[in-house]
C-alpha cells in the first residue's frame, strides 16, 4: 500500500522539535532512522498529518564518556553503535547485539532511540538497556528527566514518554573487569526478531554471581527482567547448579504469549535453553577456553 | 542439403561442443540490463491519460456483500470511478475453471469481481480507479461495504461432511475432482508383504513470492476498437486469448506485451480476477489502467500451493524390494478452481508421480481435491512433484529403516533399471530414458558418505545430531497437449520461432517462449548463434509480444529450452540452408560446399574465409538485381515444434541433504546440499546450474520456512515479509550440481526441462535428512515445514 499523505520538516535543533510537537500535537510524529515507521505507514495503520525529521538535531548525536557513564545520543545508528570502540570498551553487550539487529541496510539506517521509543517486544536494545541498568535521557521543552530503563517499558509497543517528550540519551553504567554480559536468542533466520532472546549482565566477584540481570526479549510485552531468576543466582557461585537454579526459578517470570512460531510452552523451553547458553559462557572453564 | 540434421550433423555431439555454443556457460545478454536498472517491466511503462486501480478486497473468508456505497469514495480527490461487479459484468464474462479429461471436475462461475458473495479474505470486490495509486487506495478507504459473515469452509479433512457449508450451492458439494489410479493387486500386494509401514504427511500451504509483484497495464483504444495489455505474465498468447474472449473481441484486436518480468515461479500464468478486472475497466474507460499488486495483496491474491494431506503406506518384502504403494492425498484449492489450468492438476501430479522413480507392480492412489474458503491455489514450480517425491521418499526412507537396510542401498534395489527403457510407471507415465542408476552413481562420487557417516557417528557422541537424506526423482517436462490441450484449454503445447538476417549480417530471433529472469533469451541465443553460425554478440532475441512473436505457449512446466529452444534450432539451421544458397548463387560454389563459421561464410572443407555475411545481406536487400532472377532470397524462416511420441519429456535426479537438528531448539542448519539431475542436453551449465540451486532454495523454503498460515475464521495471518519467511542466502547450504545427459529423441536439440529439478526434490532430501538426525532420539517429522516447535514436538520437549 502507498502512504497516506503527509507533510514533512526537518527541525535542526530540539527547540524546533518542540515547537512543532507543540503546534500539532497527536498529529506530529518524530521521524528518526524510519525503519519502523515508515513501514507502518504503508500498513495505513497510523495517518499522521506530519513527521518531523530529527536526524539533523545535532543534540542528539553522538557518544561520549562523561561522569563514569557511556552517553549514547538517540541518533545513534545501529551500525554505528556496533563499530564504536567506546561502546566496544565500555558497554560490549551493545556491540555484541548489534549483528543480531535486522540486516546491513536497516542497522544502517535504524536508531536506538527510535528502537527503545518503538518497544517491540522482540527487539534487542531495550533488553540490553535494561540489563545494562542504563537510565533514559528524556527531553521536552519543559527540560530533561531521567527515568531507569526498567521503568521506561510499561507494556506492549508502549513507554514512559510524554506527549511532547522524546528520548534524547540513555546513560549506561560502564563496564568494570567484573562484568560479563551475554546476547543469546533464536530466530528462525537470521536478522529475523527473535522467537526468544536473553541479554543479561552480571558481576562475577570470586566467582560469585553479583547484581544478576537477566532480561528476555520475544517472550512477553516487553523487555521481561526475570526476578526470580535474578534472585536465584544472586549471591550463588557460578556452577551447574545454579545454572539449573535460575532456569528453575524462570517458570514463575515468564508468562509468554502463542505467536506466529509457537506455543507458550516453546517460548518457555526456549528462555531455559539459553539461560543455559548465555550462563554456560561464563563458567571458569568456557572463559579459560575462550 | 536437404538431408535431415542429426545432432551429429549439426555439431552437437560430444567432439564439438567445445566449439558450439550449446553446451557452454556464456552470460546471458539481459544481465546488464537488469542489474543496471534499465529494464522495463510493467510499472515502468507509463502512457499518457495513465490511470490506477486499487482493489477493496473482502475481510472475511466468506460473506454477503448486502451493498456497497461508493458515494464518498467519489469524492475523494483523484478518484474518476468505481466498478463493482455488477458494472463489470456488463463488459465481461464470468469463466468456469474445469478441464473435459479430468472425469467429472467441477467448479463455479466467476466474475472479475464477484456479484453478491465473497468467497476468500482478500478476494477484490470492489475497484477503485484514481489518477494516482495512492488516491486510488484513499478511494478505497472511503467506500462503505454492508457485509452478512457467513461460516467459512476453510478445513479439508471436514469439506465434503454432510453438515459443512457448501461454498457453491449450485455444485451440491465442496467437491471439485477426484481420481483413482490403480495398477495391479495392491490388496494382494499388502497382505502377502514382508513389511508394511505407513505414515501421514503434510505440506504446508505456500506460495510463490516474486520479486516483481503482478502487474498488468491495459489500454483501450476505442478509434482502433484494440486492446493493448502490458503484462507481467508468463504466457502472453494464452492471455491474448483469455482478455479476447471475456471481453467479447477478436483476437487479433488484443495485444499482449509481456517486456521484463521479475520472477514468476508460475504464480503468472494463471488468470485473476483483479488483473481480468482491470483489462474490463480499460475497456470501459477507453484509457490506460495499470494496477501493480503490492506485497500485501500478492499474498492474499497470488495463488498458493501444496495444501495437501496425504496418507502413504508401502510394502516391501524381506529383501527390500517394493511391492506396492497404496496412497490418499486429500488437497484444498481455495473456492474456485484457477482458470484456465485448473486448480485439479496437482492432486492429479501426485497420482501420476508417487513411486516415480521406482520399478514396482502394484499401486494405487487418490486425490480428493476439495473447495475451501481460502485463496486459491493453483500451479506452483514443480507442481505435485514435491508432493509426491515427499511422500514416495519418506515411506521409502521408513521401509529401509524398518528392514535395517542402508536408505542408498534401498534406492539401489528398488530404482527403475538404466537399461530399461521406454518404460511405463503403474499410474501410466510413459518413460523415454531416464537414468536413475547413472545419477545415484555420480551423486556418490559427489558425496562423501563414508567421511560423512563418520562425522555423524563422532558427533552424535558429543550430544550434537547430524543427519544425510536422500531423494531421487522424475520431473515432468516439455508437455505435449495432453496436459491441458485435449481438456479443452486454449493453452498451446507447441511453439515457435522466426529467425532473420538483416543486411549488415545480424540475426533477430523472435520466439513464443518468454523471459522470466530465467535466461531464456540467453539459450535462445546460443541455440540460434549455433544454428546459423554466428558470433553470439550478432544475435538478438525478441520475446513476449502476441502481435510480432510466432504463436506459442509461453513459460511453464519447464518447456521453453526442450520446445521453444528447438523451434528456434530448427529455424536457425532452415535460415542457415536459406543463406547458403544464396552464397553459393554469389559464390559460383554448391551450397553444399559451404558453411557459415562465426558469421563468415566459408568453405566447407578447408574453412577458408569467402565473404562476411554483412557482404551477402548488402547484395540481397541493396542489389538483388545482381542475382539470379528465379533465386529464393528470403533470409528468415519460420519453424513451430510440438512433441509427438511422448506426452511429456520425463527427467530424473537425485539429491542428498546434509543436516545439523539443534535438539535443544528445533533449528534445523542446513550444512550442506547435493543434486545430480538430468535434463537431457544441456545448453548453458551455468543456467542450469543455477535453475537447480534456485529450486533447491524454492524447495528448501517450503519445507522448513515458508508457510501460509490461516486463523480460524480464515484470515491469512501471514501478510508480510516478516510473518512469511522466505528462504534468505545466509541459511542456504552449500549446493553441488552435478549432471547426466541422457538428450530425448524427439527433437534435434535434446534438451528437456531443468527448472523444477531442485523445488522437486529437495524437501524429501531435507525431510530424510532431518529424521536421519533425529532417529536415536526415536524422533520423526513429516509435516512441513519443518518448524522448531515440530521438531521440539516431536522430540517431546514441548
Ligand atoms: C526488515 C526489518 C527487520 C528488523 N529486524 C529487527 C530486529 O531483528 N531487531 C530489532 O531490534 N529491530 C529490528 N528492526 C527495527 C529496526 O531496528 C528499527 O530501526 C528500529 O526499531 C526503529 O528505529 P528507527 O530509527 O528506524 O525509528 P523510526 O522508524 O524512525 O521511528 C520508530 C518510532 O519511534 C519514534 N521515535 C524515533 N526516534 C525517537 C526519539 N528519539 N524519541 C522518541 N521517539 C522516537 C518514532 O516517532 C516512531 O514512532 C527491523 C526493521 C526492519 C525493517
Amino acid at each position: 500500500m502507498k502512504w497516506p499523505a503527509f507533510g514533512y520538516a526537518r527541525a535542526s535543533t530540539l527547540e524546533e522539535v518542540f515547537r512543532l510537537q507543540a503546534e500539532h500535537g497527536d498529529d506530529a510524529r518524530l521521524l528518526a532512522g524510519g525503519q519502523t515507521l515508515l513501514a507502518t505507514l504503508a500498513f495505513r495503520l497510523s495517518e499522521p498529518k506530519l513527521l518531523v525529521d530529527i536526524t539533523g538535531v545535532a543534540a542528539l548525536r553522538g557518544i561520549a564518556l562523561q561522569g563514569g557513564l557511556l552517553r549514547i545520543g538517540a541518533l545513534t545508528r545501529h551500525a554505528e553503535l556496533g563499530r564504536d570502540p567506546l561502546v566496544a570498551q565500555h558497554a560490549p553487550l551493545l556491540t555484541e547485539a548489534v549483528p543480531f539487529i535486522a540486516h546491513p541496510a536497516i542497522r544502517n539506517r535504524g536508531t536506538i532511540g527510535g528502537s527503545l521509543a518503538y518497544a517491540d517486544p522482540a527487539a534487542e536494545l531495550p533488553a540490553c538497556i535494561v540489563a545494562l541498568d542504563s537510565t533514559m535521557v528524556l527531553a521536552s521543552a519543559a527540560g530533561e528527566r531521567r527515568v531507569a530503563a526498567g521503568d521506561f517499558f510499561t507494556g506492549l509497543l508502549e513507554t514512559a514518554l510524554r506527549p511532547g517528550e522524546l528520548i534524547a540519551a540513555v546513560e549506561v553504567p560502564v563496564a568494570t573487569d567484573a562484568s560479563r554480559s551475554a546476547i543469546v536468542e533464536v530466530a528462525r533466520r537470521s536478522g529475523d526478531y527473535a522467537m526468544a532472546g536473553l541479554a543479561t549482565t552480571l558481576r562475577l566477584e570470586g566467582g560469585v554471581i553479583r547484581a544478576p540481570r537477566l532480561v528476555y526479549f520475544g517472550v512477553g510485552n516487553g523487555p521481561v527482567l526475570a526476578a526470580r531468576a535474578n534472585a536465584a543466582l544472586e549471591g550463588r557461585s557460578l556452577d551447574a547448579a545454579a545454572i539449573a537454579a535460575a532456569r528453575a526459578a524462570l517458570a514463575g517470570d515468564l508468562d509468554p504469549q502463542a505467536d506466529l512460531h509457537g506455543p507458550p510452552e516453546m517460548k518457555r523451553h526456549l528462555a531455559g535453553v539459553l539461560t543455559q547458553r548465555a550462563l554456560s559462557r561464563f563458567l571458569p572453564a568456557a572463559e579459560a577456553a575462550a | 542439403m536437404n538431408d535431415m540434421p542429426t545432432p551429429a550433423s549439426i555439431g552437437l555431439s560430444r567432439e564439438d561442443l567445445p566449439n558450439s555454443y550449446i553446451g557452454r556457460s556464456v552470460p546471458r545478454p539481459n544481465l546488464p540490463k537488469l542489474v543496471q536498472g534499465r529494464a522495463t517491466y510493467t510499472d515502468d511503462v507509463q502512457p499518457p491519460r495513465l490511470v490506477h486501480a486499487a482493489f477493496l478486497r473482502s475481510p472475511y473468508a466468506h460473506a454477503r456483500i448486502l451493498s456497497v456505497d461508493s458515494a464518498a469514495a467519489m469524492q475523494v480527490p483523484g478518484v474518476v470511478r468505481v466498478f463493482t461487479g455488477a458494472d463489470l459484468a456488463k463488459v465481461c464474462d464470468p469463466w468456469v475453471a474445469t478441464l473435459d479429461h479430468l472425469k467429472g471436475m467441477k467448479s463455479a462461475q466467476q466474475h472479475p469481481l464477484p456479484l453478491d458473495r465473497a468467497t476468500w479474505q482478500g478476494e477484490p470486490v470492489v475497484a477503485v480507479v484514481a489518477d494516482s495509486r495512492a488516491a486510488a487506495e484513499d478511494g478505497v478507504a472511503a467506500l462503505a461495504v454492508e457485509w452478512e459473515p457467513l461460516p467459512a469452509q476453510l478445513d479439508i479433512e471436514t469439506a465434503l461432511d454432510p453438515d459443512t457449508v457448501v461454498i457453491h450451492p449450485s455444485l451440491g458439494d465442496n467437491l471439485c475432482f477426484t481420481r483413482t489410479a490403480e495398477k495391479g493387486d495392491v490388496a494382494a500386494a499388502f497382505a502377502a508383504a514382508h513389511r508394511v509401514v505407513e505414515a501421514t504427511f503434510l505440506t504446508g500451504r505456500h506460495t510463490g513470492v516474486t520479486l516483481e509483484g503482478r502487474s498488468i497495464l491495459a489500454d483501450y483504444n476505442k478509434a482502433e476498437g484494440t486492446l493493448t495489455v502490458h503484462h507481467s505474465t508468463q504466457a502472453p498468447h494464452m492471455m491474448q486469448g483469455v482478455f479476447a474472449k471475456q471481453l467479447r473481441m477478436e483476437e487479433g484486436a488484443v495485444r499482449v506485451i509481456c517486456r521484463d518480468v521479475g520472477g514468476s515461479f508460475g504464480i503468472k500464468v494463471h488468470v485473476y480476477p483483479d488483473e481480468v478486472a482491470v483489462a474490463a475497466m480499460a475497456k470501459a474507460m477507453g484509457r490506460p489502467v495499470k494496477f501493480v499488486a503490492d506485497r500485501f495483496e500478492s499474498f492474499v491474491s497470488d495463488i498458493h500451493a501444496r495444501d495437501h494431506r496425504i496418507k502413504g503406506r508401502i510394502a516391501v518384502d524381506a529383501e527390500g524390494k517394493i511391492l506396492a504403494f497404496d496412497i490418499d492425498d486429500r488437497t484444498g484449492i481455495g473456492p474456485y478452481s484457477v482458470y484456465p489450468r485448473t486448480s485439479a492438476i496437482e492432486g492429479n501430479q501426485v497420482v501420476n508421480l508417487c513411486g516415480g522413480p521406482y520399478d514396482f507392480a502394484n499401486y494405487r492412489c487418490t486425490t480428493t481435491v476439495v473447495f475451501q474458503n481460502k485463496t486459491p491455489t493453483c500451479q506452483y514450480r514443480a507442481v505435485g512433484h514435491p508432493i509426491a517425491t515427499t511422500v514416495t521418499e519418506g515411506l521409502v526412507d521408513l521401509a529401509a529403516e524398518a528392514l535395517g537396510i542402508d536408505p542408498i542401498e534401498m534406492r539401489r534395489r528398488n530404482l527403475i533399471r538404466d537399461d530399461a527403457y521406454p518404460y511405463t510407471s503403474p499410474p501410466g507415465m510413459r518413460f523415454e530414458g531416464l537414468s536413475h542408476h547413472a545419477a545415484l552413481a555420480k551423486l556418490l562420487e559427489m558425496v562423501p558418505v563414508e567421511k560423512i557417516r563418520a562425522d555423524q557417528a563422532e558427533q552424535r557422541k558429543k550430544g550434537v545430531h547430524r543427519g544425510l537424506g536422500f531423494a531421487s526423482f522424475i520431473e515432468l517436462t516439455n508437455p505435449s497437449p495432453f496436459m491441458y490441450g485435449i481438456g479443452g484449454a486454449r493453452i498451446s503445447a507447441q511453439d515457435g520461432a522466426t529467425v532473420r538476417m538483416d543486411p549488415d549480417g545480424s540475426i533477430v530471433a523472435l520466439s513464443g517462449v518468454t523471459e522470466q529472469g530465467q535466461g531464456t533469451e540467453g539459450i535462445l541465443r546460443q541455440i540460434v548463434a549455433h544454428g546459423v553460425g554466428v558470433p553470439l554478440e550478432r544475435v538478438k532475441v525478441i520475446t513476449g509480444d502476441t502481435q510480432t512473436t510466432p504463436y506459442g505457449g509461453g513459460t511453464w512446466a519447464c518447456r521453453g529450452a526442450g520446445i521453444g529452444g528447438e523451434a528456434a534450432l530448427q529455424s536457425a539451421i532452415a535460415l542457415k540452408q536459406q543463406i547458403l544458397v544464396v552464397a553459393g548463387a554469389m559464390l559460383q560454389a554448391a551450397p553444399e560446399s559451404l558453411d557459415i563459421v562465426l558469421g563468415q561464410i566459408v568453405d566447407k572443407d578447408t574453412e577458408r574465409e569467402r565473404m562476411p555475411l554483412s557482404e551477402l545481406g548488402r547484395i540481397v536487400y541493396y542489389r538483388g538485381d545482381t542475382l539470379p532472377k528465379d533465386l529464393p532470397r528470403e533470409l528468415v524462416q519460420t519453424r513451430h515444434f510440438i512433441t509427438k511420441d511422448y506426452p511429456f519429456a520425463f527427467t530424473n535426479g537425485i539429491q542428498a541433504s546434509w543436516v545439523e537438528v539443534d535438539t535443544d531448539t528445533g533449528m534445523v542448519k542446513l550444512l550442506e546440499h547435493w543434486c545430480v539431475e538430468d535434463c537431457g542436453r544441456v545448453i548453458n551449465p551455468l543456467l542450469v546450474d543455477e535453475q537447480v540451486r534456485g529450486g533447491i532454495v524454492q524447495g528448501l523454503g517450503g519445507a522448513l520456512y515458508e508457510h501460509c498460515v490461516y486463523d480460524e475464521q480464515g484470515n491469512l495471518l501471514t501478510t508480510t515479509m516478516a510473518d512469511y519467511l522466505v528462504p534468505m542466502s545466509a541459511e542456504m547450504p552449500e549446493m553441488h550440481i552435478g549432471h547426466v545427459e541422457t538428450p530425448t529423441g524427439e527433437s534435434l536439440l535434446g534438451a528437456k526441462g531443468a527448472g523444477e529439478a531442485g523445488t522437486a526434490g529437495a524437501p524429501a532430501a531435507l525431510m530424510n535428512a532431518i529424521n536421519d538426525a533425529l532417529r536415536p532420539l526415536s524422533a520423526r517429522v513429516t509435516e512441513q515445514p519443518f518448524t522448531p516447535a515440530r521438531i521440539l514436538r516431536a522430540l517431546g520437549t514441548v
